[in-house]
């Protein structure tokens, strides 16, 4: 494993001459600013990608005035919002709706701490690496919480119950998705499960020991789960337009909405980064332990390709209902977690060759795929046959029936 | 290990000057004339009737109780399946762990049956 | 010529967040406002995780945030919420017995302070093993040595499953 960053930086700043608490501090602070400005600052390509994607799906061009390919068109809206009048709607909880935006950027910023960029380029190495994105990931539920019940709105206190209960029920097949990588790597440590996915052959390490490709149902499961955490379609039922007007963030303005919405985007980035770091490899790749800069390459291309995968989910998928995200969530995902939990126990104790092993778990796990995509297809053709029927001009006499 | 924590405190302080840095720029920034009509609560531009903290429904706080009770499981979980790779962990503790995962699948089915997982 | 008593940088940490774990607590008892309680409550647990950390206890620690900042610190909430009578805020702090309960409380306080003060601590301690290693043997005494109390505990969580089901059927 390649030493940690802060190690060099900090022995750069004491052959500087500074004392070595000092010198500690301030790489720390450093190196937190720069990790605060790239998590803040990446919004704004973000939210280009994001519309840019929607916008071909709809067949529009999407933003493509400000700046080349329209790329400062986030810029633009930032320094408009940045401009508007800051309303606190009257009887709001003064404490929690002020808090609430503040928040929802805090527990987003802080899962960048654990996130693996590159050999050595990792904010904490923190052993607990896992459980820490889990845990700091609720920090969204309270903010969702405090906007709710502070804005003084039954439409925002409404969804944000609604992302309360939607969190809640992701957050279990997203653990016991983590908990099947942990069984197998045998570490929480973000840095250790990408150094784990290594493959070397040879003495060449190609990296592509991926643990998607041997955890195939984990997988999907885990980027399912990302996909209701980071409250995109179809599990946007949080903030559905035509029912919630905006959800929990509706009596926000300018640059309170403006934390809520880069914190929603850059959620959902982080999510994509740790679908890549657990399952796609992290930073893994061919020739990285030659040069490590690779890693960096590598990793980005990872995230941001399963950032437009779930764009394009989000322009492409109906909204699901809330019974059936709870469904979903409670009696699909969650005992396909356990069970597949139950079988990797079983096999890695199996005395068989390790090659026998993982080809069972491989198998389970390809079952798991099976019943899951059965489940969504089976879903996604009622709907289209609901909405088909519901498009279906009738004759004006057959509806005219007299009642039975 | 106290170093990687150092480093999660002052992230922490400056992801939370940073928001309020923001925050507190745009309100100073931006217009301000408050008048009533704006400030009101918007629905819609329907007025308010009755009080915003209406009674919710006990399902949510079902889903909160049946969350608890899958995240302290996968808590203790998760040291086990750190130790799980370790040669000292032999038949008995396998079946240990397995048996603690079956209690909370019968709690599960029994939620099931009961048709607590279900949104009436 | 005594020692000045410079504090060390992990000593100042531990003053900031014991004050700030000691303020949010102090919020949670004082504030009128049931949800404003709540969200001191949280802050208040935060605190305590960070206290586990300048410990070393680092698994305790995120345990700490998950289940209980991520968990419980919401059905609180809801648990609020769900009652109506005491959604409109306003609680008084205070009730008739407040001052037995204060006076029990300093004499709770100089209780304990009595039993810490009378605690010979180890001040040389050797050094920790790595936290890996503690994750690994804490997972190795689950179902070991505690394997009992492992297992009751699995019990236990059967048995709030089961109840929360007759608890919410009864609302």
């Amino acid at each position: 494993m390649r030493e940690h960053w802060s190690e060099a930086f900090i022995g750069l700043l004491i052959s500087f001459g500074l004392p070595e608490l000092l010198a500690t501090i301030l790489a720390y602070a450093i190196g937190g600013f720069l990790l605060v400005f790239i998590a803040l600052n990446s919004a704004l390509i973000l939210i280009w990608i994001t519309r840019k994607v929607i916008s071909r799906m709809q067949d529009r061009i999407g933003p493509n005035r400000v700046g080349p390919f329209g790329l400062l068109q986030t810029g633009a809206d930032a320094a408009k919002l940045m401009s508007k009048e800051d309303i606190t709607p009257t009887e709001a909880d003064k404490i929690a709706y002020n808090l609430s935006p503040i928040l929802a950027v805090f527990g987003m910023v802080m899962l960048w701490a654990v996130i693996p960029f590159a050999p050595g380029i990792i904010g904490a190495d923190l052993n607990v690496g896992v459980i820490y994105l889990v845990a700091l990931g609720s920090i969204a539920v309270m903010s969702a919480l405090m906007a709710g019940w502070g804005s003084n709105n039954k439409y925002a206190l409404l969804a944000g119950f609604r992302v309360v209960a939607q969190l809640l029920s992701y957050e279990i097949p997203m653990v016991l998705a983590i908990l099947t990588v942990v069984l197998l790597t045998g570490t929480m440590s973000m840095a250790s499960i990408v150094g784990f996915q290594s493959l070397t052959i040879a003495g060449f390490n190609l990296g592509f020991g991926w643990l998607g490709f041997l955890m195939p149902g984990a997988l999907l499961v885990f980027f399912i789960s990302t996909l209701a955490e980071s409250e995109l379609t179809p599990f946007d039922l949080l903030e559905a337009e035509s029912e919630l007007i905006a959800g929990f963030h509706i009596e926000y303005s300018g640059m309170k909405f403006a934390m809520f919405f880069l914190a929603q985007f850059v959620i959902s980035w982080v999510w994509a980064a740790v679908v890549a770091t657990l399952f796609l490899g992290g930073w893994q790749g061919p020739f990285v332990d030659q040069l490590p800069i690779l890693g960096l390459v590598y990793f980005f291309i990872k995230a941001y390709a399963i950032y437009v995968l779930q764009q394009w989910i989000r322009g492409t998928f109906p909204r699901i209902r809330i019974d059936q995200m709870m469904y979903f969530a409670w009696k699909v995902l969650v005992p396909l977690m356990v069970g597949l939990i139950v079988i990797q126990a079983i096999v890695q104790k199996l005395p068989v060759p390790v090659v026998i092993q993982y080809a069972l778990i491989f198998i389970s796990n390809i079952g798991v795929v099976g019943i899951v995509i059965n489940v969504l297809t089976g879903y996604f053709r009622n709907e289209t046959i609901r909405t088909k029927r519901s498009f279906q001009p009738r004759s004006l006499i057959g509806t005219m029936q007299p009642a039975e | 290990m106290l170093s990687q924590y150092a480093f999660i405190l002052i992230l922490s302080t400056l992801a939370l000057i940073v928001p309020i840095a923001a925050i507190t720029i745009g309100h100073f920034l931006g217009p301000r004339r408050p008048d009533p009509v704006k400030n009101a609560v918007y629905e819609s531009g329907v007025e308010t009737i009755g009080d915003t903290w209406v009674q919710f429904r006990a399902q949510y706080y079902l889903i909160g109780l049946v969350f608890v009770v899958f995240d302290v499981e996968a808590i203790f979980l998760f040291p086990i399946a750190v130790a799980y790779k370790s040669p000292e962990f032999g038949l008995f503790q396998v079946i240990a762990t397995l048996f603690f995962i079956l209690l909370l699948v019968v709690g599960l089915l029994y939620d099931w049956r009961k048709g607590a997982l279900e949104w009436q | 010529m005594p020692e000045l008593p410079i504090p060390s940088v992990g000593q100042l940490v531990f003053a900031a967040v014991a004050l700030f774990t000691a303020i949010s607590g102090l919020i949670v008892v004082a504030s009128p406002n049931l949800f404003h309680n709540a969200l001191a409550l949280v802050a208040t647990l935060f605190g305590v995780a960070g206290l586990y950390i300048l410990l070393e206890a680092e698994f305790l620690a995120v345990s700490q945030v998950l289940v209980y900042v991520g968990a419980i610190a919401t059905l609180i909430t809801f648990a609020i919420m769900l009652t109506r009578s005491m959604m409109y805020g306003r609680t008084s702090p205070v009730n008739r017995q407040w001052g037995k309960a204060a006076i029990f409380a300093v004499l709770f306080f100089a209780v304990l302070l009595g039993f810490v003060q009378g605690i010979p601590w180890v001040s040389n301690m050797a050094e920790l093993p790595s936290s890996q290693e503690t994750i690994v043997a804490l997972g190795m005494e689950f179902v070991t040595t505690y394997v009992v109390a492992f297992e009751v505990l699995g019990l236990l969580l059967l048995v709030a499953l089961v109840g929360a089901v007759m608890l919410a059927r009864d609302n």
